[in-house]
């Protein structure tokens, strides 16, 4: 019988001609990321389970990006970041992206991808649920916690479950006022925030491959919403284009089998999608922009490893070019790169700098920021009854900060559109 | 591994994500100080919104202020228990706070792997939803080897799904302990 593309990646992670879904594999693992909110506590759990002589399995493949917690004066936030440092320094860690430093990257997913470390074929273990992004390349990513990332630390390998798979068609072309975005929260509308618990969610269809690889993330990045353990789309022109700007490593292109078996399949047409939102307090409590349009808001954010990389500043930037914004909107560049684009990229002879600045919008600098609420000195974080309109991951009641707020998650445009109106506000309206 | 757990229940909804079982900010400390430690146990579910916190009544907190401990040994949740994020904090800080046995109607994969490889807390599957028929004080008794939930206070049984491919890294008490005991590590 065919495999998926999942199952063909697990396969030769355990090095075994074959596997089918349920079957309990220990895979050997290519690359471990952490960051500095799980990175201090695994490494803690390493040097007490392995001993004085711990040893990493494989520093070239350990990666490590303080992203969460940086700007701030919490001295125990802090005290993680003098942890990872000084761990990296002890064990020759060369792929640390300190802070401070030219070499601090942000968000630990994007970074991921813009520094080369996501190779097709391959399998990528993370201490954060949104590891799942890796997947747009073509890959196995999967979250774990921190006793399992100890363990791939001094041995390099990890158990699992093979899922099985569930599959997303996207036929015909996106609209323009249609972001991937949209897409996963209409999918997660559909499956909810569980129906893909222990499951690979398989990404196809001619609205996919149209996707830039920043969109494909996006959409992978939230397979974790719906429970996935991971999220995939197979490697076709765009994921090597990426590649060759990012890394000489080779890699193994795996597709699914045509007679490849599914949990289950889901086709929409692309043309048909409207913008959507998810409305406080959970990622699947979809609703049509239309439905909500006219929901005062106090802040919008447009930020994060699902809605700060560039393509998502292209996005505001159509919508905010020429207009100011009414209530306080933040924009927070995912990585240190994509705050650097943010002064080359240009949409009608501006540079998006300068048309977030005119717009009147706080740039703040790269992290996850408000994104997960985060220390109370957290750029952008909600406060009090605050009505946030967002392009992060997560609206669970006290995720952005203040456990009174709401949050609504949209697509940066309708986040742009909301932030100009002060109210939730479509798209289709001021493009 | 005792076979047999008995306690009071903490009765929550369904989709308790791990921002409400451990909210971010606390993330920052540390797991090995003792006395930091003890605050993951202070703030656990600390971030359920208080009318969900303890049903069917709501508004009772799992872990009084000024405490560290909670007066509830076994948790019994609904649907996708623990969804969010991968931070291993949230079955631990259940842990400080002396849970030592979950039962819901279904698990988020990371928190479930992470209750068990931490060997924090048993998370245990319900066969049927459970937080209807179980109310916050209720004495409940667990048993393993039989995979049932006595509540004592009513005196009704329930199954319980198997523990399965999971029991051997249970019983050992979490991922490092097995591996130590199967020769995978010294
Ligand atoms: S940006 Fe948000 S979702 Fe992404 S890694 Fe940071 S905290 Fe997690």
């Amino acid at each position: 019988m065919g495999m998926t593309i999942t199952e063909k990646i697990l396969a030769k992670s355990a090095d075994k001609e074959s596997v089918k879904p349920g079957d309990n594999i220990w895979l050997n693992v290519d690359v471990l990321m952490t960051h500095d909110v799980c990175g201090p506590p695994t490494i803690g759990i390493w040097k007490n389970e392995f001993g004085k002589n711990a040893k990493v399995w494989d520093k070239e493949k350990l990666v490590i990006f303080p992203d969460h917690y940086i700007f701030t004066a919490n001295k125990h936030a802090n005290r993680n970041i003098d942890i990872l440092r000084d761990f990296a320094e002890e064990y020759k860690i060369d792929n640390y992206y300190d802070v401070g430093t030219e070499r601090y990257k942000g968000v630990c997913h994007l970074a991921l991808a813009e520094e080369g470390y996501n190779i097709p074929g391959t399998v990528l273990i993370g201490t954060d649920s949104h590891t799942c992004t890796s997947g747009a390349f073509g890959m196995f990513s999967t979250g774990v916690g921190n006793t399992d990332a100890a363990f791939i630390l001094g041995t390099g390998k990890i158990w699992e479950k093979v899922p099985e798979t569930i599959k997303f068609t996207f036929s015909g072309k996106l609209p323009e006022y249609i972001t991937a975005k949209d897409m996963i929260l209409q999918i997660l509308g559909d499956i909810t925030t569980d129906g893909a618990t222990y499951r690979a969610m398989e990404f196809d269809g001619e609205a996919v491959f149209e996707l830039s690889m920043n969109e494909r993330m996006t959409l992978c990045n939230m397979a974790i919403e719906g429970g996935g353990m991971s999220g995939i789309i197979p490697v076709d022109e765009v994921t090597e284009k990426y590649l060759a700007e990012r890394t000489n490593k080779s890699f193994d292109k795996f597709y699914s089998d045509a007679d490849a078996k599914y949990h289950s399949e889901y086709v929409y047409n692309a043309e048909d999608l409207v913008p959507v939102v998810a409305k406080p307090h959970s990622p699947d409590n979809k609703a049509t922009v239309r439905e909500v349009e006219g929901t005062p808001i106090t802040k919008a954010y447009i930020g994060s490893c699902t809605g700060g990389k560039i393509a998502d500043f292209q996005f505001a930037a159509k919508i905010l070019f020429g207009k100011k914004v009414a209530v306080t909107t933040f924009i927070v560049p995912a990585s240190t790169e994509v705050a650097k684009q943010l002064s080359t990229e240009m949409y009608k002879g501006q540079s998006l700098q300068e048309i977030f600045e005119n717009a009147g919008a706080v740039i703040a600098k790269s992290s996850c920021a408000a994104c997960l609420g985060g220390p109370d000195d957290t750029i952008g974080r909600t406060v009090g009854k605050d009505v946030t309109i967002s392009t992060t991951n997560r609206n669970f009641p006290g995720r952005m900060g203040s456990k009174e707020a709401e949050v609504y998650l949209a697509s940066p445009l309708t986040v742009a559109a909301s932030a100009i109106k002060g109210v939730i506000t479509d798209p289709r309206d001021v493009m | 591994m005792e076979s047999i757990i008995v306690g009071k229940a903490f009765v929550l909804g369904d989709n308790i994500d791990t921002d409400q079982i451990i909210p971010a900010e606390h993330l920052v400390y540390s797991m090995d100080d003792e006395n930091e430690a003890k605050m993951y146990g202070k703030f656990a579910l600390s971030s359920v919104p208080s009318e969900q916190s303890g049903l069917p009544n709501g508004n009772i907190p799992f872990v009084e202020d000024d405490e560290f401990k909670s007066e509830y040994k076994i948790i019994i949740g609904g649907s996708n228990y623990g969804c969010g994020s991968s931070r291993e904090h949230a079955p631990y800080a259940l842990m400080k706070a002396g849970a030592e046995v979950i039962v819901a109607e279904s698990y988020a994969r990371i928190f479930y792997r992470n209750s068990v490889d931490g060997g924090f807390v048993i998370p245990y599957e319900s066969q049927s939803k459970l937080n209807d028929k179980i109310k916050t004080g209720d004495e409940l008794k667990i048993d393993i080897e039989n995979n049932t939930i006595s509540n004592l206070t009513s005196g009704v049984t329930f199954e319980l799904n198997p523990l399965g491919d999971v029991l051997p890294i249970v019983s050992a008490g979490g991922l490092f302990e097995y591996a130590r005991k199967t020769g995978m590590i010294e």
